[in-house]
């Protein structure tokens, strides 16, 4: 069973989280529902610092032993930070999705591009139904 | 087991060089000692312990030779001992590839007639040897609709594949520039012909299919396919991978293919050697016929020859002229079955995947059941809802009982994929005991599901750490 | 003969399982008239006797020359015993891809031996499986190169092997990349004022060759630094795997990629296939590389084994994203390939030694004669272009004697004139090259 999606964040469709961190900055990654589908994460690929990215557009990549899957953006900006941990320990997204195995920070184009996004609520719905 | 670099000894050595019978001159006085190494670090042992250590090795390794190989796609059938020595006569291994053609006859009339014949079986007007193995094939194939629409001016930029479709279909496209549409299968396994007239516009330079597809199954519409496809003057390829089925019985160039590949290490029974070396034939219609890689062998009366000026070809894709050796035994294998025989092996490696079709319905799902060809399709489906026992686990547990598993998790469109490919050189009493090892097996799934999930229980190791080995890669021994 | 083991009764079991008469019906999906009604136009087949003695009867249509003076890609050397008995092995050979590890543990560690031995060699810290052959190999890091910088020129040198300019230029067109050649210097080696004029921060990759088509060593410490000067990547090609037993890798002097032909390492001729294409990168690329990688890991209860790993670079995985759509590798050529350097072990030098001073004394020999003359002043490996006043005339009196002859350099090269590219091995006598050279005198 998933952990449960908190409620200080947003959610995409493709399994992203998002969660505002004021002055116009998110910090991203996948979800918990996520990281279960694609089993044992062995590589992340991160983005370049700097790199600018559309919402919903291919930021990174996640590779477990026989899958390759993108990671959108959840919002369109700027690539600020990354999560260089992951470079060597990739795991930390199984096993703390929504904590120490976030992806990046972005600086946002259009702060208003969060309410596109889901809230907690409805993407567990969302994941309920995908399952039946 | 340990590594032959554990087992070396400062000093020892398999082999001796001769003395030098020419002046004794410094290397540092011929090139400067900047340019020059220090020893390779590489192993050093007596010959029995490298023999030893090779022989452990391949008591360590399932071929054909040890047992039954079912793996779909893949054509694992008998490699025929004439073959492997006649490929080893002086005349064919050391011989240079630039020697003068007076002194290689035989090296060229090998290639001119293998082409003839693979023409002759495939209905194409030509072939090329040249490309090293499927892949490569696939890819040149591509090339030559690249280079035949570059020739009549026309922009195509995309390329129809079926969900079925082996991943190096897409690869290759998508190395020549073309993107990539993805065209579903119909609820009977063949190609959804709606959706393919839709797909199909004039930006299109052509569908690559694989006849008979991955689930087995010959594209009964085949005709309407080759049709819409060439009303828009696209090019209809086709992955011949699955070849063993037909020979003898249809010819793709009837059917309306203009391209098509062949694994000669498939069909024509040549070695797969560990994964290689392999040979990819490419043929193609007349008019395709001028865009095929040179060099190219030519009859002059008795004489044969090679010629190089073609303008119009792609060019080179492999050094010299292709797998030569591996085109030998495809050779003999021709010459040993003649018509009859390479008829006679379509037709039994069809009869031995309906055969073992039928002697399995009752024990795995069958997602497309009709008459299937040279493999059959089986889902894993109902051994995970009954007893969490996935297909790679059955996999695993034919480990236990002396096979090669059949291809899994192939096609992609069927959840927990069985793919069994026989092969027609394989005995009833060899089918007969697989067919039932595959039913134990599912009896024990029943009953017994942590067994079989704990599989393999008698390997020279268990399963491994895939994990471990993709997190923390060492491919190379003492760097990690 | 047919390999087909069914009696009529096994025949009739089994169409009464399946339900059918005949096993015509199995093919009843294909559409009526496209069904072959006879026989196809092929010879009749033939007892196993029978077929020995015509493949016999066509291979000796070839000649099997007691002297090959012809080097240009393709290398005669001697192969120990060893090598033909492991790769004989039919565990190995009727094998296929070791996809089933627990059963696939003896190719995986072979090629996991083989990778560790290609990166020694080469100087480089990863090495994969193996490719199609050097040609191919190239081609494939100017294609990784480009796709990895996102940029899309490619430089070559003259001095890189015809054939795989040729294989670059076609997988370049096919890419959409453009493809810029330099020359080479009186020397022999690189004209290092075209390398740096032709690199620019379009460049995804230099591609050279060493020692180059003309024999010729060339100095990569000298050239790194122009190339990634720009951001571009260096691809060190070679054809003559033996020289890697003496020459310093390029590897160990800054280059990218080691990418080269790994047939001279115990691989018969063959007319030309099959070989092995030998790749190996930095540790930056291993994500990246094409092809298969075996890696070491543990089983359940601990103990090393071995696993095709790294998949997900690979088309079966990555499909249309990914950078190569190699399949089917070299592995058997690569088993052989490890089993002679196992073989050779620290002797690979003295074998490499053993050509530069063969290939020195007959390079030295032909300088005696009237009118021929050394091309290039750099250091040669076991290859060299020599000026003579008519090379046709020269290989037509070697050819005569059953010799296979030097390759005349007047077609790729017509700027040299009349020259010939001779390589000679071990497996020249100083007899042999006595005699070539009263032969061509």
């Amino acid at each position: 069973m998933s952990k449960p999606n908190p409620a200080d964040r947003k959610y995409s469709k493709e399994h992203e989280w998002a969660m505002d961190e004021g002055a116009g900055t998110i910090r991203m990654g996948i979800t918990d529902h996520a990281q279960e589908l694609l089993t044992d994460i062995v590589f992340v690929e991160l983005p370049a610092i700097g790199k600018k990215v559309k919402q919903m557009e291919p930021m990174a990549v996640v590779e477990s032993v026989k899958s390759v899957s993108d990671v959108f953006s959840p919002v369109s900006g700027e690539v600020i930070e990354v999560n260089k941990e992951l470079e060597e320990h990739p795991e930390v997204v199984n096993e703390d999705a929504f904590g120490k195995g976030w992806i990046a920070k972005l600086k946002m184009d259009d702060p208003a591009e969060l309410n596109n996004l889901m809230d907690a609520a409805r993407y567990t719905e969302m994941i309920k139904e995908e399952k039946h | 087991m340990e590594l032959i670099f554990e087992k070396s000894r400062p000093g020892r050595t398999a082999t001796t060089i001769p003395e030098a019978d020419v002046p004794e001159v410094a290397i540092t006085d011929i090139i400067n000692k900047s340019l020059l190494r220090d020893d390779v670090d590489l192993p050093e042992v007596a010959e029995v312990d490298l023999i030893r250590h090779y022989t452990q090795l391949s008591k360590r390794n399932f071929g054909v030779d040890v047992g039954f190989y079912p793996l779909g796609s893949c054509t694992m059938k008998y490699n025929p001992k004439i073959n492997e020595e006649v490929s080893r006569l002086p005349g064919f291994t050391s011989l240079h590839p630039y020697s003068p053609v007076k002194f290689s006859q035989g090296s060229l009339q090998i290639m001119y007639e293998l082409r003839q014949y693979l023409s002759e079986i495939f209905g194409m007007a030509d072939f090329a040897l040249q490309p090293a193995a499927g892949a490569q094939g696939e890819l040149t194939g591509v090339m030559v609709i690249k280079k035949y629409f570059e020739k009549k001016g026309q922009k195509r930029t995309k390329i129809l594949i079926p969900d079925t479709a082996h991943g190096t279909n897409p690869a290759s496209s998508a190395l020549c520039g073309y993107s990539v549409v993805t065209v579903r299968s119909n609820a009977e396994g063949g190609v959804d012909i709606g959706q393919l007239r839709e797909l199909m516009t004039k930006d299109v330079a052509g569908l690559m299919i694989t006849n008979p597809n991955t689930l087995g199954l010959f594209e009964r519409n085949i005709e309407q396919v080759s049709e819409i496809v060439h009303r828009r003057g696209g090019i209809l390829y086709c992955d011949g991978a699955n070849a063993n089925a037909f020979m003898g019985a249809t010819k793709p160039g009837d059917l309306g293919i203009d391209v098509i590949q062949l694994n000669l290490h498939k069909t024509f029974s040549t070695p797969h050697g560990c994964g290689g070396p392999g040979s990819g034939p490419v043929g193609v219609r007349k008019d395709l016929v001028r865009h095929l890689p040179v060099p190219r062998v030519i009859k002059k009366g008795k004489r044969y020859d090679w010629k190089y000026e073609f303008p119009d070809s792609i060019g080179r894709v492999k050094t010299f002229y292709g797998n030569f050796n591996v085109m030998v035994k495809a050779y003999t294998y021709i010459r040993s079955l003649g018509p009859g025989g390479l008829k006679k092996a379509s037709e039994t490696a069809v009869l031995n995947a309906n055969y073992i079709k039928e002697r399995l319905r009752a024990w795995y799902d069958l997602p497309y059941d009709r008459i299937c060809m040279h493999e059959c399709v089986f889902s894993g489906k109902r051994q995970v809802k009954e007893s969490g026992v996935h297909t790679s686990d059955i996999a695993k547990r034919l480990l236990d009982y002396g096979y090669h598993p059949p291809t899994i998790y192939f096609p992609l469109i069927v959840p927990e994929a069985i793919m069994i490919e026989p092969n027609e050189t394989e005995s009833k009493e060899t089918l007969d005991a697989f067919c039932d090892t595959m039913i134990a097996i599912a009896k024990e799934a029943k009953e017994n599901p942590e067994l079989v999930k704990s599989a393999p229980l008698t390997t020279v190791v268990r399963r491994l750490d895939e994990v471990k080995a993709a997190r923390e890669p060492d491919v190379c021994w003492g760097r990690v | 003969m047919d390999y087909v083991p069914h009696t009529p009764e096994d025949q009739r079991q089994m169409t009464e399982i399946i339900g059918i008469k005949t096993v015509d019906e199995l093919f009843a999906d294909i559409p009526e008239r496209y069904k072959l009604k006879g026989l196809l136009d092929l010879p009749p087949g033939r007892s196993e006797q029978e077929v020995a003695t015509l493949m016999k009867g066509i291979s000796s249509r070839n000649a099997v020359p007691p002297i090959t003076l012809m080097g240009a890609g393709a290398y005669n050397h001697y192969i120990p015993a060893v090598v033909g008995h492991v790769i004989s092995r039919s565990e190995f050979y009727t094998a296929y891809t070791p996809y089933q590890a627990e059963i696939s543990q003896g190719i995986l560690q072979a090629i996991y031996e083989y990778q560790t031995m290609i990166a020694k060699a080469t100087g480089m810290q990863v090495a994969n499986a193996s490719m199609y052959d050097g040609a191919s190999a190239m081609a494939e890091a100017a294609v990784l190169a480009a796709k990895t910088l996102s940029r899309e020129k490619i430089v070559i040198v003259r001095s890189v092997h015809p054939e795989y300019r040729q294989v670059v230029g076609t997988y370049a067109w096919a890419n959409g990349y453009e493809v810029v050649e330099i020359p080479y210097g009186k020397s022999g080696q690189l004209d290092r004022d075209a390398l740096s004029n032709a690199v620019d921060d379009r460049t995804a990759a230099v591609l050279i060759q060493t020692p180059n088509f003309f024999g010729v060593v060339e100095d990569i410490a000298a050239i790194e630094p122009m190339v990634h000067a720009k951001g571009a990547l260096l691809v060190s090609a070679f054809t003559e795997a033996t020289s890697l037993g003496i020459l310093k890798p390029a590897g160990e002097m800054g280059a990218d990629f080691v990418v080269g032909e790994g047939q001279g390492f115990g691989n018969p001729m063959n007319y030309g296939g099959p070989y092995l294409g030998i790749f190996a990168s930095t540790d930056k690329f291993l994500r990246k590389i094409p092809g298969r990688l075996a890696g070491a890991t543990v089983d359940k209860e601990g103990k090393r084994g071995f696993v095709l790993t790294l998949q997900t670079r690979e088309q079966h995985i990555r499909r249309e994203r990914a950078t190569s759509n190699i399949c089917s590798n070299e592995a058997l050529c690569a088993l052989a390939a490890a089993v002679y350097l196992v073989s050779l072990g620290k002797n690979l030098k003295k074998l490499a030694e053993l050509n530069i001073r063969k290939a020195h004394y007959l390079k030295s020999r032909l300088s005696e004669l009237a009118g021929w003359e050394a091309v290039f002043t750099a250091p040669v490996y076991n290859e060299f272009v020599i000026h003579c006043p008519d090379p046709k005339m020269a290989n037509r009196k070697l050819e005569a004697a059953g010799i296979i002859g030097a390759y005349d350099l007047e077609k790729d090269y017509p700027e040299l004139g009349n020259s010939l590219l001779f390589c000679a091995t071990e497996m020249l006598t100083r007899d042999d090259i006595d005699r070539v050279v009263s032969l061509v005198a």
